[in-house]
């Protein structure tokens, strides 16, 4: 039983006379970056708000907000990129139904793949950002009140500068989980990283070096992530705050 | 809104979506979570280990899984167990391996590293004083594992093992890459074949939520009853 390694494929010219296969990853590396990088827009503004808003002492926010992650997060991921691409543009007005479906490739993909992926990690941050106000002392929403700040000015200047700091080591998690989880719109037929490395595959039948550089390539992608929100961290301490300590053990991905 | 909606697609196609899809879906779900956690907590084990040869592999193995895509491992998986089956029994070709039990193998392997991290977790929260204790009273490495540690590191990390069950259980649904009839898989087969995708993906939707949050405030209620007030 022999595999025949061959590693110069990626130097090989691609069937689809764009280049070399090489230039295949490289494409769906970028596609994947822009995919995580759009959602995570979505996803930090949204879960930032949500969160801080289930923290509030008005109760039917805080209930609507525990209503939003729930929905989120007890729906498959993958079930969830198929409502955004298959199910919403039958549900809008026909004409916006229409202009979805009628969307010409890559952005047909791409913009259900970056809301799903946005609005699925949002429930997530907003998670995360509601143990961090919540991981606070209470004497500091306390202090806030008794200076005679209004609630939304003891959010701005007391609770949200500290939250933040706290939670940037789980968003640096969720940060490499979107960057994962972008593989999901691949059904949909966005053609990221893995599903570059998926056709490489069944075009030139070389299986393992295709999968094994779409994985290098995800390692390196998580170091240069891990890197940099090591900067952040530092570059955003308060001084006399050393770091938040190891974080408590959370089932996740 | 609903005016157009065809219902009764659902309620022909429930035999076939339960006892096909749903029995693949759970089957799968349980035997990666028995496989993951028995897999997991000796790769903690391993990684806790003061031997090199024993932590520096469970590590890079746990890192590395936790560093690619669900997606990809699926495919890696799918390609390489035949590969290494066929490598282990000496045969000329890769062996066939039929679409459930390369499911089996791939979540099995890729939670365990997730159960790892919740069983070392669960381990380093029982006092060290506890496994000089054990050894003290002449108990071998096993057995001061088996008896004291990871009995208390279970209950102490239930919560959290079953809330990663049930990401597992999301989870299998990515088992539609390789076009197999887990409970999504066969609602998109019909969705396909009848052109009913809003009513099919809705129903799947709403199935899953269901089974998800029912499961998650059933454990978050286990947390309450089982935490130890310190």
């Amino acid at each position: 039983m022999q595999y025949n390694w061959n590693w110069q494929i990626f130097w090989q010219p691609a069937p689809d006379g764009s280049g070399a296969y090489f230039g295949w990853l490289v494409w769906g590396l970028g596609w994947t970056v822009a995919t995580a990088l759009s959602a995570w827009i979505i996803a930090l503004a949204v879960g930032a708000v949500v969160g801080t808003l289930r923290t509030t002492p008005l109760n039917w926010m805080v209930r609507l907000g525990n209503t939003y992650v729930e929905f989120f997060r007890n729906i498959p991921l993958l079930v969830q990129m198929f409502l955004w691409y298959f199910v919403l543009p039958e549900l809008v007005p026909k004409a916006l139904g229409d202009a979805m479906k009628q969307m010409p490739p890559p952005w047909g993909s791409f913009v259900p793949a970056v809301l799903c992926l946005g609005f699925y990690t949002s429930a997530r941050i907003a998670e995360q950002v509601r143990a961090g106000i919540q991981s606070l002392p209470r004497g500091q929403r306390m202090a806030g009140t008794a200076l005679g700040l209004t609630l939304p000015q003891t959010y701005r200047h007391v609770l949200l500068p500290m939250a933040f700091r706290i939670v940037l080591p789980p968003l640096t998690s969720e940060f490499m989980n979107i960057i994962k989880n972008s593989a999901v719109a691949l059904t949909i037929g966005l053609m990221e990283l893995t599903a570059r490395a998926r056709s490489m595959q069944e075009f030139s039948f070389q299986v393992f070096e295709a999968f094994t550089a779409a994985t290098v390539i995800y390692i390196l992608v998580n170091i240069v992530v891990v890197l940099a929100m090591r900067v952040l961290e530092r570059r955003v301490q308060v001084p006399g705050f050393i770091g938040t300590g190891p974080a408590a053990p959370q089932a996740g991905h | 809104m609903f005016a157009g909606f065809d219902f009764d697609v659902i309620e022909r196609s429930l035999p076939y979506l339960f006892k096909e899809g749903m029995t693949f879906t759970v089957t799968l779900t349980l035997m990666a979570m028995t496989g993951g956690i028995v897999f997991g907590t000796l790769l903690s084990m391993m990684r806790l280990s003061s031997y090199r040869i024993l932590n520096l592999p469970a590590g890079a193995y746990v890192n590395l899984m936790r560093a690619i895509p669900l997606v990809l491992v699926i495919f890696w998986f799918y390609f390489l167990v035949p590969w290494i089956g066929g490598w282990i029994i000496g045969a000329k070709q890769p062996i066939q391996v039929g679409a459930f039990w390369s499911s089996v193998i791939t979540f099995t392997m890729f939670e365990a590293a997730y159960y790892c991290e919740i069983m070392r977790a669960g381990i380093q929260s029982i006092p060290r004083g506890q496994v000089s204790a054990g050894y003290a009273l002449g108990l071998n490495y096993w057995q001061t594992m088996a008896r004291i540690v990871l009995p208390q590191a279970f209950r102490n990390m239930l919560p959290v093992l079953l809330t990663q069950t049930i990401i597992l259980f999301q989870d299998t649904s990515l088992v539609y890459v390789l076009s197999i009839t887990d409970f999504l898989g066969a609602a998109a087969r019909i969705a396909q074949r009848d052109a009913r995708l809003v009513e099919m993906y809705l129903f799947v939707a709403v199935v899953y939520f269901v089974i998800s949050f029912f499961t998650s405030y059933y454990v978050r209620r286990l947390q309450m009853r089982i935490a130890i007030v310190h």
